[in-house]
């Protein structure tokens, strides 16, 4: 029974990894960047919903809302600010002004929010799964988690094959030069790229603060570079890549933890990350770049 | 004019060479791409002093071929030998110190470094110089240093671009680029240099004064040459033996002349007549 | 003598490289010795000149090799702990603490120096981001494993374990040397400004040397084009190897004096943060420019001091100032402006040039 709840938390805080390493892999995939502050944009998220429920009394459907769309304007803003006059630089230039806006991130926090840790309130309100009489208990957030999961998964994937951005954001990807040459806007799709990636980001901060209630300035940073790790994982720039990365992720952690050792469990994780690149240098699901000679 | 001896299934190797192995031989060289095949059957034979041309249309497979004998690319079938020894199995950079040196069809200089720098990366393996003297600037640094720069001015003056040694070799005009590459090659002290389109972007005289440097370091040298080249010009010119690919197969092999008048390698070129 | 503007630019970056820092030695060194500068600014030398180190060895790796590593705390890490392990082992056996020293940085350099051989042999197999990650992912590592480390030490030797100090197993002679999460404690104090100093200045030595030399050449011509480097015989693995692990040697030698500049040391002080920090030193000061990294290590590290008055907000306006230099010497306009600039600035100097004639 332990062996089947701790595949559950694996697969549930799997998902949230999924879910944050959407936001990198569309980001990566489309403009060719590192966005490390990515993690920060889910703590903003995270405390969004938390003043929207806990100072504002609103429900919290709205709160989720009104953390998506801050999410999503400080997304939009962050990347037509240091990352839009950087589109022709080299990719460490652009690594570093991430970390840049990431700092900045997490001391407006910082000033705003204090650095004492705020007590997250559950946006879940069902209590706990009780199955074979108490013998397997399954949280309603892990339930929630995973089910979010699959529906930004489904969408994501109807999005991308269907609609016309989508479509647009496939031929960026694949070559920014000729997608422009086709008529296609590759600044908004760039935009727009980065507006998804970050309203998902609120969604995975409300979803990991509910799970693990502590929330600082500081709490995106680690599941930001765990998920970073997944894309990279599943092969970065392909979506069910980051899927996979991050599920498989999420168990091998929880596993780890249960089985191993508690302290040691991110070195694992990281070493697991390791075997699957030297044996796979591209990840999971990405793709061979051969080159030209 | 050197007379040509036909090998069978080999390619012409002039006179001089008949009585020496060739330096460079393939047999049966083919390489497949996912399912597809690129280059098959090449069975290929270089003479110790030879200037060959490899010819034929876009998409023949003649860079491949290039990328195949420097093992960028490991064969699917056949074998190479270099000097009478086979490549199997070794690196790029183990292959190179055979005495295979080559040059790119898309320039591939150190851009960023000095031009005579480039040189001296390619003196690399004739430079006698430790990590620890390359550490203290202490223990033969001086000497080693010394003879590296008087070797790469000496091949810098052969070409003419003794005067651009202190330039950054990216900042350099594009024919005198292509000429730094192929003095980098030639710093590696190679048996055969392997040329991908030399004269691709020259104007008639470059390409006039490219022709003579390349007859100047087979005579000088005493080494093989084996180019790509579109210019037909320059390959009857300067090449003695030739092989014509198409579609990753040899469809032609022989002296200037006996490929001129050819009709598969006409057909290759020019499409097959209606009738 | 030569004129300095008929030197090569490798007389040149000598020059202005070890001149800074005696330079800097010799304002500093009398203004601390007398007492003159504050207790804070005092205190902050001996980590500037750490970082200082950090900041040319990882240039070695991301500006001449063109590798990114996100985990060069990793190596500081390593020296630093097996410094101060060796440093206390030592106490009884070498008197003087100088010596203790020097022993201490060397074996550190070592130990971080196996640590880049083990780490390097299978990250510089992948390339671009997938480099970087993996460096990453080897610094957590080590901060992780070091984390969970007990050392002791009583008359027997050392005694390792990876669960509590009472699992050490020491004799009642026996001290403890590193705690699990508290990291190493009971350091003796023996960094001080001139060891950094001399350490600056070995790590300049190492650098601009081996950058000037055959070893050197091979290494920027893999970062230049590997598939030519490769065309011209040069073995790519190993001279990439051998610059990371002297990259790394030199990482752990600063760790090493860093740690023993502090009386406690954990293992989070070298983390991903303190990685990234190192890496905006190098990004900064320029790639493959160890003038600017000495320049850039010394200013960005003083900075959040320079900022106290402003409490709170300093972090903000550290990150307010890094994005605006990123973004305006980076961006496509901005490059344009100081190429106009220094055409201009160009046809005036030759136009005066002319009218002298």
């Amino acid at each position: 029974m332990t062996f089947i709840s701790n595949l559950i938390n694996g697969i549930s805080l799997g998902s949230v990894y999924a879910i944050i390493a959407l936001g990198y892999t569309m980001v990566y995939g489309i403009a060719k960047m590192l966005n490390f502050a990515h993690g920060d944009v889910i703590m903003i998220g995270a405390y969004m919903s938390f003043c929207a429920t806990t100072y504002l009394n609103l429900p919290v459907p709205v709160a989720i809302l009104i953390a998506m769309c801050v999410c999503t304007v400080l997304g939009i803003v962050i990347e037509g600010l240091a990352y839009k006059p950087l589109r022709r630089a080299t990719s460490l230039a652009v690594l570093i002004t991430a970390i840049g806006v990431s700092y900045f991130l997490q001391n407006i926090a910082l000033i705003i929010w204090g650095s004492a840790p705020k007590t997250f309130s559950s946006v879940v309100p069902f209590g706990s799964l009780r199955l074979f009489n108490g013998g397997l208990i399954i949280t309603a957030e892990s339930v929630v988690t995973v089910l979010a999961n699959i529906v930004i998964m489904i969408s994501l994937a109807i999005f991308t094959k269907k609609s016309k951005m989508g479509k647009a954001m496939r031929a960026v990807s694949e070559d920014k030069d000729a997608a422009e040459l086709m008529g296609i806007n590759v600044n908004t799709t760039i935009s727009v790229t980065f507006a998804i990636g970050s309203a998902l980001a609120a969604i995975a901060g409300v979803l990991l603060c509910s799970a693990y209630p502590v929330l600082m300035p500081t709490t995106g940073s680690m599941p930001g570079i765990k998920a970073f790790t997944a894309a990279v994982f599943g092969g970065i720039g392909s979506i069910p890549g980051a899927m996979l990365g991050g599920i498989l992720l999420g168990i091998i952690e929880i596993f780890s933890k249960s089985y191993i050792s508690t302290q040691l469990s991110d070195a694992i994780v990281f070493g697991v990350l390791i075997v699957v690149l030297l044996v796979k240098p591209t990840g999971l699901l990405g793709k061979k770049i051969a080159e030209k000679v | 004019m050197t007379k040509m001896v036909p090998l069978p299934s080999k390619a012409i190797i002039p006179e001089r060479d008949a009585q020496k192995d060739p330096i460079l031989e393939t047999h049966r060289l083919g390489i497949d791409f996912g399912g597809l095949t690129a280059v098959d059957e090449l069975t290929l034979a270089i003479g110790r002093t030879e200037i060959g041309g490899l010819i034929g249309p876009n998409g023949a497979g003649k860079t491949t071929v290039f990328n195949l004998i420097t093992n960028v690319y490991k064969p699917t079938r056949g074998d190479i030998m270099i000097d009478g020894k086979p490549t199997g199995g070794k690196s790029v950079s183990q292959v190179s110190r055979m005495g295979i040196a080559r040059t790119f069809q898309n320039i591939r200089l150190f851009s960023d470094m000095t031009v005579i720098d480039n040189v001296k990366v390619g003196l690399h393996y004739s430079i006698n110089q430790s990590l620890l003297s390359s550490v203290t600037h202490l223990f033969g640094y001086k000497k080693s240093e010394r003879d590296a720069d008087e070797r790469a001015l000496e091949l810098l003056s052969f070409f003419n671009m003794k005067h651009l040694a202190r330039f950054k070799a990216g900042s350099l005009p594009y024919g005198e680029q292509r000429r730094l590459e192929i003095i980098r090659a030639l710093a590696t002290n190679p048996k055969i240099i392997l040329l991908d389109e030399p004269a691709a972007g020259m104007n008639p005289s470059e390409t006039a004064e490219l022709m003579e440097n390349i007859r100047r370091i087979r005579d000088k040298y005493q080494i093989a040459v084996l180019l790509i080249e579109h210019d037909m010009n320059l390959v009857m010119n300067i090449c003695e033996g030739i092989c014509v690919l198409d579609h990753g197969k040899v469809i032609a092999k022989g002296t200037p002349d006996e490929i001129k008048s050819d009709p598969k390698v006409i057909e290759a070129y020019l499409g097959k007549k209606e009738d | 003598m030569k004129k300095y503007k008929d030197l090569s630019s490798f007389a040149k970056t000598n020059i202005k490289c070890y001149g800074i820092v005696i330079l800097a030695f010799l304002v500093m060194y009398p203004l601390q010795s007398s007492g003159m500068i504050s207790h804070s600014i005092s205190g902050q030398l001996v980590p500037i000149c750490t970082y200082v180190v950090m900041a040319i060895s990882l240039n070695l790796t991301v500006g001449f090799l063109g590798e990114l590593s996100l985990g060069h705390a990793g190596f500081m890490s390593v020296g630093a702990f097996s410094g101060v392990i060796t440093a206390i082992s030592l106490s009884a056996a070498v008197p003087s603490p100088t010596i203790r020293l020097i022993i201490s940085i060397v074996v550190g350099g070592l130990f971080a120096g196996i640590a880049g051989l083990i780490i390097g042999i299978p990250v510089l197999r992948l390339k671009g981001d997938y480099l970087a990650i993996v460096t990453l992912a080897f610094g957590e590592i080590i901060k992780n494993i070091i984390n969970c480390l007990y050392v002791g030490i009583d008359e027997k030797g050392l005694h390792f374990s990876m669960q509590s100090d009472a699992a050490l197993g020491l004799s009642e002679m026996g001290r403890v040397i590193m705690k699990g999460p508290q990291g190493a404690v009971g350091i003796t104090k023996t960094a001080t400004f001139l060891s950094g100093i001399i350490l600056i200045l070995f790590a300049l030595f190492v650098v601009l040397n081996l950058v000037n030399s055959k070893t050197g050449r091979a290494v920027t011509a893999i970062r230049d084009n590997r598939i030519a480097a490769e065309s011209v015989g040069i073995g790519i693995t190993r001279y990439k190897l051998t610059a990371f692990i002297i990259s790394a040697m030199l990482a752990g030698m600063a760790g090493a004096l860093y740690a023993q500049n502090l009386s406690a040391v954990a293992a989070t002080k070298f983390d991903f943060n303190t990685s990234i920090l190192i890496l905006v030193f190098v990004v900064l000061g320029g790639m493959g420019n160890i003038f600017g990294s000495i320049i850039a290590a010394t200013l960005l590290y003083m900075l959040p001091e320079l900022l106290r008055g402003l409490a709170d907000y300093r972090m903000l306006i550290y990150a307010i100032i890094l994005i605006i230099v990123m973004v305006a010497t980076n961006s496509t306009q901005s490059k344009q402006i100081i190429a106009k600039i220094k055409s201009s600035l160009r046809t005036r100097k030759s136009n005066g040039e002319g009218a002298d004639l």
